[in-house]
């Protein structure tokens, strides 16, 4: 069977698929059905949080498809994060309707405050879902593709990508800051009513949410892997390792490069646009350049090209920002900053590569050898000294 | 690091010593602004004769009798006049007691007006004494006449320019008449001159505003302009105009806008290399450990901001020494990024060289743990670092046309540091082994070069430009701790642009981005120059991928 074959020699990504399938399953129950006193309740908040770390994770994946297998280290992924949360948040923008403060119910609430008379013609259409969701996957993929196709052609490569994909996500930032984009300027977008009919408040509008985010990333980790996997797969990690070797065996190393590249784009913009209703607000923030290489570093944590370990990175780092910047704010910056120092120094295949390694140690012995050698130098008997 | 120390020492003492001797020109040459104003005279209060100071009978009274009081001051040539009108005018003279008194009141300490001697206290029955705008009209025109008639012929020409705004009715010209028959001054002349002429231009016969029209037609002054902008259009509407005097003045008004506009090009050529000479003081130390040593250095904004932060500290420990704080704090900043570069580089990135991503992830890591740390040190809020006042003010070259000293004094300090690298570069030994080190490691090792202990100087190098162009931008702007994140990004663009490897690519590329910049920045507006350019250097990166002057040769492959 097809996820047979795709999953067969993945330990990794069987249980993260097992992990989300229980997330499908247990969210929903444990926050709609428990009773909110017992002690198996999920809180809301938690749900979408949860959500959040769903959505981080696919971008990380995302990036991991590029940069782990491809080796194009981009520090703009988060631009494409925020356009496709844009394009979502200004289907969430119309769906207000007259329930803004000044109860316009053709011009969103900044546009009445900047005093426009009319829509602008961008605006246009973004009442509709099925239009939203179209342009969360077009305009993103088609920046990226403008981009890659210009960027690649020329044999932009290694440190000079990373640059401009920076230069990039800045000028993105300075142009959405701008009021007269008609983006809201810094204050973004937010106020959010409903989506789909559904109020964006509600409980079971949050569930769904957060099951939307766990299914996107199921089914992402499946086509990342099919990717992957395939001949086409193949080319793209020989083109990382050899770049030159792949284009003399007559490969067209720019196409390969290129449809990866709005590939992960596009994963990016659903992540952001699955973001945008479960946090209330898209603003120019996000496109700034620290969120772009903060993603790098989930995914250095947990491991590149492994695909399952971009993931559990941006669930490990993720809450080891919410849980440190709630008990030590100020230890925050420090500590992202020594995990960024210590991953690339120690730990160049991040999480997973301490896992294959403890585990390669317990499968030829040596992890008991040295567990031995340490508890004889403390004096501690153990089972191998007992015969 | 105990053998280190003086070998760092001995390589960066050429550097230093030019760093020092720019300093000391920048404070030897002292601007020469004219900011004489009649300072009150102390020993008017020892020939102070029985009879009523006239001064005194500013107190109480009408309006009206205050203005008289006023007009006989004025013309009594007490030396004191002109403060003390000053004070009325700007509402901080208070007058009354027993015995009535005057009093000068300037911040929060008080003076007596006819003696000059400071006051404890705003002496009992003491009132401010009100003013109101026709009397504010006659002290303005008063303090004119009275700076008409001062001593120093820079005081009556500025005084003399002052009356430009409203001699349009021609009220001076009777004044001005008499003004002239006496002063000898050619500057104050022509001065008193383009006043006249403007006033006849406003209100004198036909044949007199044909005169003025040539006498004004090479000024500068927006008043002027405006003045002959009124005539060229009012004559030539009008049917009893003077079509040809209504002619003669457009066309000297149209030279006068020719010679404006190009100013503000001069003007807007001078705010680019400004800018660009932030840029290139940024993105030089930049130059050297990304362009030569193939670092990428994220924390080099952060360097920038050790630097600043280091002048702020020197300023903290010597108040009252704002200048010898800020030439001091050059060569402190110097070491201090310096030593904070090399101790980055053993600690870190010495472990990565060859992998230029890790490296970019690393030293992002410890921009982050500076940032944070200097948060935790001194405080998340913006410092403002004082400039000594040689900085400070601008440099008024005509009437449309101001540079700005601090602008002006960084933009050659740009160069001068960008001089003094150059020198290290190609004329020391450090130099020759930081080029060999670059152009091929093995074989600079081969022949006795210390490539790890070259690779750590030359680190430090770039960091402690890098504090040095801190000091130069704490005098820009303020100290924070984002500081060097504002300037890291485009720095790196600057070396990009330029052409990684080349000094020279950087200085043109730092003036060139300037430059664009300010010229887009008129009709696009600040953020959109910035964004336009931003998509420029995309676009240029794309066509040339390796910069302006890309290296050549082997060393280009690598």
């Amino acid at each position: 069977m097809l996820l047979q074959r795709l999953l067969s020699h993945d330990r990794g990504g069987q249980i993260l698929l097992v992990l989300l399938l229980a997330v499908m399953v247990l969210v929903p129950v444990l926050n709609l059905a428990v009773p909110a006193d017992s002690p198996f309740h999920l809180s809301t908040t938690t749900v979408t949080l949860l959500g959040k770390y769903l959505c981080y994770a696919l971008l990380a994946l995302a990036l991991d498809l590029i940069w782990g297998y491809c080796g194009i280290l981009s520090l703009g992924h988060a631009a494409f994060f925020g356009l496709g949360g844009y394009a979502m948040g200004m289907y969430l923008m119309r769906q207000i309707g007259d329930r803004g403060v000044y109860g316009n119910a053709e011009l969103p609430d900044f546009m009445v405050f900047l005093n426009w008379q009319e829509l602008p013609w961008y605006w246009l259409g973004f009442d509709q879902f099925w239009f939203a969701a179209l342009m969360v996957v077009l305009v993103p993929g088609l920046l990226a593709g403008i981009f890659g196709y210009l960027a690649f052609r020329s044999r932009v490569t290694g440190v000079y990508l990373s640059i401009i994909t920076q230069a990039l996500t800045v000028a993105l930032m300075l142009a959405f800051e701008l009021n007269s984009m008609g983006f809201g300027g810094t204050n973004g977008l937010t106020d959010f009513k409903e989506i789909l009919g559904a109020p964006i408040t509600a409980d079971s509008t949050r569930v769904a949410l957060c099951v939307a985010s766990a299914l996107m990333l199921a089914l992402a980790y499946l086509l990342c892997r099919a990717i992957v996997t395939s001949r086409y797969g193949r080319i793209v990690l020989a083109l990382r390792d050899a770049e030159s070797r792949t284009r003399f065996c007559g490969y067209k190393v720019e196409h390969f490069k290129l449809w990866l590249f709005v590939f992960s784009a596009v994963l990016a913009a659903i992540a952001g646009a699955l973001y945008v209703p479960q946090v209330g607000i898209i603003n120019p923030g996000e496109f700034k350049p620290l969120n772009s290489i903060e993603l790098v570093v989930w995914v250095a944590v947990g491991g590149r090209a492994t695909l399952y370990g971009a993931v559990a990175g941006a669930f490990s780092v993720n809450y080891a920002k919410t849980w440190l910047t709630s008990v030590y704010p100020e230890a925050w910056l420090f500590a992202l900053g020594a995990l960024f120092v210590l991953v690339t120094l120690f730990l160049p295949k991040g999480l997973v590569g301490v896992v294959a390694t403890l585990r390669q140690a317990r499968a030829d012995g040596s992890l008991q050898r040295n567990w031995q050698r340490l508890a004889s130098r403390f004096g501690v008997p153990t089972k191998g000294e007992q015969p | 690091m105990t053998e280190r120390i003086p070998l760092l020492h001995r390589n960066a003492l050429p550097l230093l010593a030019l760093l020092l001797w720019c300093g000391a020109g920048l404070a030897t040459a002292e601007p020469a602004i004219d900011t004489a104003t009649p300072a009150p005279s102390v020993e008017a209060a020892a020939n102070a004769s029985p009879a009523p100071h006239p001064a005194l009978a500013l107190i109480g009274g009408s309006f009206n009798a205050r203005a008289a009081a006023a007009r006989q001051l004025a013309s009594s040539g007490e030396p004191q006049a002109v403060a003390i009108l000053e004070a009325l005018l700007g509402g901080q003279l208070y007058g009354g007691g027993e015995p009535p008194q005057l009093v000068i009141k300037q911040g929060s300490a008080f003076s007596d007006a006819l003696s000059g001697a400071a006051l404890a206290e705003l002496p009992t029955g003491a009132r401010k004494i009100p003013v109101n705008n026709s009397l504010r009209g006659q002290l303005r025109d008063l303090l004119a006449t009275l700076s008409l008639r001062h001593s120093d012929p820079q005081v009556r020409r500025d005084a003399a320019l002052r009356l430009l705004g409203n001699a349009a009715d021609g009220r001076y010209q009777p004044l001005l008449a008499e003004l002239l028959t006496s002063e000898q001054h050619p500057e104050v002349r022509q001065a008193l001159l383009l006043v006249q002429a403007l006033g006849q231009l406003g209100s004198g016969s036909e044949q007199q505003q044909a005169v003025a029209v040539d006498t004004l037609a090479d000024s500068l002054q927006p008043e002027i302009r405006n003045a002959l902008e009124v005539l060229a259009s009012a004559d030539g509407a009008s049917a009893d105009g003077n079509p040809t005097l209504a002619a003669a003045a457009r066309t000297a008004a149209d030279a006068i806008d020719a010679r404006i506009q190009r100013f503000q090009l001069l003007e807007n050529i001078f705010f680019g290399l400004s800018l660009g000479s932030v840029l290139l003081l940024a993105a030089i130390g930049l130059a050297i450990t990304f362009g030569v040593m193939g670092v990428i250095n994220m924390a080099h904004g952060e360097l920038i901001m050790i630097g600043a932060y280091t002048t702020y500290s020197i300023q903290l420990l010597l108040p009252n020494h704002i200048s010898l704080a800020l030439l001091l704090s050059i060569p402190a900043a110097f070491v201090v990024s310096g030593l904070v570069g090399i101790a980055i580089e053993r600690g870190i990135i010495r472990h990565l060289y060859g992998r230029p991503l890790e490296t970019l992830l690393a030293t992002f890591g410890v921009s982050l743990i500076l940032q944070q740390a200097v948060r935790s040190i001194y405080s998340p809020l913006n410092r403002a670092v004082s400039s000594p006042e040689w900085l400070s003010g601008s440099w008024q070259i005509n009437p449309v046309f101001a540079l700005t000293w601090n602008r002006l004094y960084i933009l050659f300090f740009a160069l001068a540091v960008f001089a003094a690298l150059w020198l290290v570069l190609k004329h020391t030994r450090l130099g020759l082994q930081v080029r060999a080190v670059a152009q091929n490691r093995g074989m600079a090792r081969a022949i006795g070069v210390r490539a790890s202990r070259v690779d750590a100087l030359t680190f430090g190098l770039g960091s402690g430009i890098a504090g040095v162009a801190g000091v130069a931008l704490s005098q820009l702007t303020n100290v924070g701790p984002n500081l060097g994140q504002d300037y890291i990004i485009d720095s790196f663009l600057v070396v990009v642009f330029g052409g990684v490897g080349n000094l020279w690519g950087t200085l043109v590329g730092a003036f060139g981005l300037g430059i664009i910049n300010k010229f887009l920045e008129p009709w696009a507006g600040a953020m959109l120059a910035k964004i336009l350019v931003l998509i420029a250097i995309i676009l240029f990166i794309q066509k040339r991928p390796r910069g302006l002057f890309p290296q050549k040769g082997r060393a280009a492959e690598g």
